[in-house]
């Protein structure tokens, strides 16, 4: 997984999302169509091509009080419009970490 | 233990306000991310995937009972219960909110604990052996030293804004437990010939992308003109350092470039020109640093006590103390490492419930103090033989009794792609299976000292480099590719290891290191022979054939 953080060019190769923590406790929070943020993948504003990804982006920067380090990230759209990550990054970041630990909460 | 003055108290608890204050102005959008990033981080606070994570420093591992209480009180109140410790002496949080730091920092300073030198370019916390002023044969207490360093480095603007970040470790013991080989700057205490104390001065030393051990620029170096040394070579490394390129920003790459030679005639030349100045330490600075360092009331004990000879009966006893266990310079106390490996967990995690506990035992053990070294384990320095049994017995009960310090379940892993946001694979579960396949303890024994080390990506803070086997995630069309190096060491013989072939799946990890250590175990002439002299003497080649034979 090449971090996203080194992002530059925009150029996406199917359906993507906007990404980030939340600035007050740093969540991990996605942008909405309704120019917000949500902890709930499903609510995720989809884009198809970089353009849109492009205005997302910078709409999700701009509002840098709600929420730090945006960035595109790739996502599965299933039939029935079921979001899922399209990597393993976005999937731990969306289910926690994988190492089951029993200090975990 | 080492006893704050006034000056740091007051500089720790105005950084906290000061924080506070920019976290409130953060959160009400007046300082945009850009603006307070800086400020977070000389703060110690990054972001993670999860969340923001929060590094604290143990300055030289040194941690007082009523600290390490602080915090398992941060880890309970701010966190999810449990911190990580990394292999720079320091503790990290994963989960803590932005807007409850203020309070973290708040409570963590009562304890005169802070965040400062914890990240960002500047002089790190100058790390020292977890053993000091404790180990056999030590030349004195490296401490002292490095107090010295951190007074001298912590806020000083020229230290504040390298080219890059810089870390200093120093070692007193001719077995090198700080990993010098492997800093900015490494510093090795030694006497002369007159008998008085200086320092062998190594630079360059540093993994990550480019990975280098360090050399040696002076055999000796007078105590009383280390701060002028080292600010020569702070200063010809601010001078030429490459602030374009933060691949090539570390003084490790000036160093190769210029090479050692040339590097060293700069070093020189600077230094003549502020040697004599106010940069000379006087004796009473550091007999005053000296002083503020306490040792405890030993008592004159046997060397070997009833309660010792009795437990030697319990076999389960003698395979934790012949891991444990360590001499201690004086007669009737020991050195006792808690392993923070137990079998399937997460290398260096420890519970608030733990350090708890832990801070207990310390009180009622080891003089109220708790050392943290750079192999994420802890050790209690000053434990009477004759209560190791019982202590035994309780650390057993808190799952911190695991018998395996130095062997190849010890495994040194960076938090990876389950928590690290420039990761590129994941470490932990990697770390965590194999110390299931190596759990039994007769077999680990029998495969004797080994140390594995894992990253998740070429930042390298699992020192993958130097473990004896090294494990580096990559990532490959969308896929965790791990890389194997064997062969390498970060003790005072510190050498890179090298790469065994191609890069193998994260499923197919565990059984190439099984591979790894049967191959050894059928080519050590002899049961003594150690995994790292066995590939010293063959070599990387039947190792690799056993591996890829198959593959
Ligand atoms: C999870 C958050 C972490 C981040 C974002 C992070 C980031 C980095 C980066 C970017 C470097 C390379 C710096 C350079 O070469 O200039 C580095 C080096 C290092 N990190 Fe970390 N790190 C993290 C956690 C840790 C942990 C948990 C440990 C200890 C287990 C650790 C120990 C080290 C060490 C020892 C180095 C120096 C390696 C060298 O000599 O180049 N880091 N870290
Ligand atoms: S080595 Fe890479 S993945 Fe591991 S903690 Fe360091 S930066 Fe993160």
């Amino acid at each position: 997984m090449t971090s996203p953080l080194e992002q530059k060019k925009i150029k996406i190769a199917g359906p993507s999302i906007v990404t980030a923590n939340r600035t007050w406790d740093g969540i991990v929070v996605y942008r909405t169509a309704a120019k917000s943020w949500s902890a709930d993948l499903s609510e995720a504003a989809i884009v198809r091509n970089s353009d849109e990804a492009k205005a997302l982006l910078a709409e999700s920067v701009a509002d840098d009080v709600g929420a730090i380090g945006p960035y595109i990230a790739p996502v599965q759209v299933g039939a029935d419009g079921k979001i899922e990550p399209g990597n393993l990054r976005e999937q731990i970041r969306r289910t926690g970490v994988t190492i089951g630990q029993s200090a975990q909460v | 233990m080492y006893a704050y003055d006034e000056i740091d108290r007051t500089l720790v608890n105005e950084r906290v306000s000061e924080f506070r204050d920019q976290v409130r102005r953060r959160l009400s959008g007046e300082l945009t991310e850009d603006e307070f990033k800086i400020l977070r981080l000389q703060n110690g606070v990054y972001l993670q995937l999860h969340a923001y994570m929060f590094r604290v420093a143990i300055p030289y591992g040194t941690l007082a009972t009523n600290q390490l209480r602080a915090l398992a009180h941060v880890a309970r109140k701010y966190d999810r219960g449990y911190g990580h410790f990394t292999t720079r002496q320091n503790i990290q949080f994963n989960w803590i909110k932005l807007a409850e730091l203020p309070d973290a920092l708040e409570d963590l300073a009562k304890v005169g604990i802070h965040a400062m030198q914890t990240s960002g370019n500047n002089m790190r916390n100058v790390t020292s052996d977890q053993w000091a002023g404790v180990a056999p044969g030590e030349i004195e207490d490296p401490r002292i030293w490095s107090e010295l360093i951190r007074q001298h480095t912590t806020l000083h603007p020229e230290f504040s804004f390298l080219p890059r970040k810089f870390k200093i470790a120093i070692t007193a013991s001719d077995h090198d437990r700080a990993a010098i080989k492997i800093h900015d700057i490494g510093l090795r205490l030694i006497k002369n010939e007159k008998g008085e104390t200086g320092f062998e001065v190594l630079v360059g030393g540093g993994l990550g992308r480019t990975p280098f051990i360090a050399k040696t620029i002076k055999h000796f170096v007078h105590g009383r003109d280390i701060l002028s040394y080292i600010e020569a070579i702070l200063r010809v490394y601010n001078q030429y350092g490459r602030r374009d390129n933060i691949y090539k920003a570390r003084i490790k790459i000036l160093v190769h470039e210029l090479g050692i030679e040339k590097f060293s005639r700069e070093v020189e030349e600077e230094w003549q020109h502020i040697r004599n100045s106010s940069l000379q330490i006087d004796d009473e600075v550091i007999e005053d640093i000296r002083s503020r360092f306490s040792y405890p009331p030993y008592e004159k004990l046997p060397h070997m006590p009833d309660e010792l000879r009795q437990a030697a009966a319990d076999p389960d006893f003698e395979a934790w103390r012949k891991n444990s266990v360590s001499p201690h310079k004086n007669q009737g106390y020991a050195i006792v490492t808690i392993s923070l490996k137990p079998i399937g967990a997460p290398p260096g995690d420890a519970t608030a419930e733990q350090m708890d506990a832990l801070a207990d035992l310390a009180d009622k053990y080891s003089f109220g103090e708790i050392r943290v070294g750079h192999e994420q384990n802890l050790a209690l320095p000053h434990v009477a033989k004759r209560h190791l049994p019982a202590l035994w017995k309780a650390l057993d009960k808190l799952g911190l009794a695991t018998p395996n310090v130095n062997l190849i379940t010890d495994i040194i892993a960076c938090p990876g792609l389950d928590y690290c946001s420039l990761a590129n694979a994941r470490s932990i579960p990697i770390a965590q299976e194999l110390t299931r396949r190596f759990a039994n303890h007769e077999l680990a024994n029998l495969i004797g000292r080994l140390h594995i080390n894992i990253s998740g990506c070429i930042n390298a803070c699992g020192h993958h480099h130097v473990g004896h086997i090294g494990i580096l995630g990559v990532e490959k069309n969308g896929e965790e590719v791990y890389q194997i190096t064997i062969g390498g060491r970060a003790d005072e013989n510190a050498v890179l290891g090298n790469l065994i072939g191609p890069g193998v799946k994260f499923d197919e990890v565990a059984d190439v290191v099984e591979d790894i250590v049967e191959a050894y175990l059928a080519l050590r002439e002899r049961p003594e022979e150690l995994f790292m002299d066995t590939v010293k003497r063959l070599g990387v080649e039947p190792f690799k054939e056993r591996v890829y034979a198959t593959r």
